[in-house]
């Protein structure tokens, strides 16, 4: 898992400026992370969260400035991304496969979200905390240094959490970073915190 | 095994397991079972003109799948796992071709041997019809997949893709019909060189279409 990181990651954001539609999601938005911080990315519902991890996941282009990722991006938003009629297990080594993880990463990735005892389970047959946790899962598996977890709480029972907080922790310890879009204060120490307001500005 | 013939293998799967292979070919057999009951028992009639008939079920069963093409992928966040890994969308889309291409084929040709004899196709017809669908599969694989990232998500989606599909898919059912005249001149060759044209193409087409259905 986290242990294949082979250099110290960081991540910068220079006056990213997002367009969508007529609306202007962010305004000359800067944002540095470095190796083993943990960002709260936090604001109101449609302040422009799960873009901003799009665009720094490249899936959408900023209007102007630029995104520097020193380092594998990984993200866990709403959509699950694993073959709903593949077994939890299968479903989640094809992607670490494709990701040059081995099925001990897999396991290792399974065990630490508690999801072992699902494994030969189908994907369609998950609750939504199992689906949510199977995602998370998939984040773990792939090594990267760098997670975007879009509201990866949801949905998710205390004894759930603690698995993801621990996760977490164990990453930012390696030297991992990681963005967390949340609405409600995560359980664990943040190292800073980025509050998006409805105009396009971070607070 | 690496990734793309990971990816393929994926396609094929899903083309097996989702119902997206096995209706086009039912429906290809049903217009080849069909047909002669629409002619009548003209065995002449039926050798003269199933040839075309099979070519247009071939083209119109490529349609089929369409939906299932694409959607799901985008739905699920599939698409963007793979770009988020550095996948193009071009590069994504190959292999979307590759995959419908080689789970449709073998069905398809195999289907195409008892569709022939369903309509009574000579033999020397046979022969030509399987070798210009297998020339001309690229092509319309080519084209269901483009035709697919298109209309992913819009409505109606199917018929708007049976509107797109078929005036891009004449050239090919043209020549193909033409190879499987009583002269059919350069019918083959020109067949090819459409096919290849538009499978080199389609994965720049395509790969333009998942990119700009990127929300």
């Amino acid at each position: 898992m986290t242990s294949r990181q082979a250099y110290a990651p960081s991540l910068r954001l220079e006056n990213v400026t997002v367009i969508r539609g007529n609306r202007l999601v962010f305004n000359n938005l800067n944002l540095s992370v470095a190796a083993g911080e943990l960002l709260w990315v936090r604001g109101a519902n449609g302040c422009g969260k799960s873009t901003l991890f799009r665009v720094i996941a490249g899936l959408l282009g900023a209007f102007t400035g630029k995104v520097h990722a020193d380092g594998k991006l990984a993200l866990a938003d709403e959509n699950l991304a694993l073959d709903p009629n593949l077994t939890v297990g299968a479903a989640l080594h094809f992607w670490a496969q494709m990701d040059g993880a081995t099925l001990a990463d897999c396991d290792a990735a399974l065990a630490a979200m508690d999801l072992l005892s699902l494994a030969d389970i189908p994907v369609r047959y998950l609750s939504t905390g199992q689906r949510k946790r199977a995602a998370i899962a998939r984040v773990l598996a792939s090594g990267s240094a760098i997670w975007l977890l879009d509201e990866p709480y949801n949905g998710l029972d205390s004894a759930s959490s603690a698995h993801l907080d621990k996760a977490i922790l164990s990453h930012i310890a390696k030297g991992g970073i990681v963005l967390l879009a949340a609405h409600q204060s995560p359980s664990i120490n943040v190292s800073d915190s980025l509050i998006l307001d409805a105009k396009g500005r971070s607070v | 095994m690496n990734s793309f013939a990971r990816l393929v293998m994926r396609e094929i799967r899903l083309a097996w397991t989702g119902g997206g292979l096995w209706l086009p070919v039912i429906f290809y057999l049903a217009v080849a079972t069909l047909y002669p009951f629409v002619t009548g028992p003209d065995k002449v009639l039926l050798a003269k003109t199933g040839g075309g008939i099979l070519w247009i079920a071939a083209l119109l069963s490529t349609l089929l799948p369409i939906e299932r093409l694409i959607l799901p992928d985008r739905q699920a966040g599939v698409l963007d796992q793979l770009a988020i890994r550095g996948w193009s969308d071009e590069l994504v889309a190959a292999v979307k071709i590759t995959g419908q291409l080689v789970a449709f084929a073998i069905p398809l040709l195999l289907a195409s041997i008892i569709a022939s004899a369903l309509i009574g196709l000579p033999e020397e017809k046979l022969m030509t019809l399987l070798l210009g669908l297998a020339v001309a599969l690229p092509a319309l694989s080519g084209l269901s997949v483009t035709i697919s990232a298109l209309t992913a998500g819009l409505n109606g989606a199917s018929a708007l893709g049976g509107l797109l599909l078929i005036p891009l898919a004449i050239p090919i059912l043209i020549f193909g019909a033409g190879t499987l005249s009583d002269v059919p001149g350069n019918a083959m060759q020109l067949l090819a060189a459409t096919s290849i044209a538009i499978a080199a193409l389609s994965p720049f087409a395509a790969g333009a279409a998942l990119r700009a259905g990127r929300v």
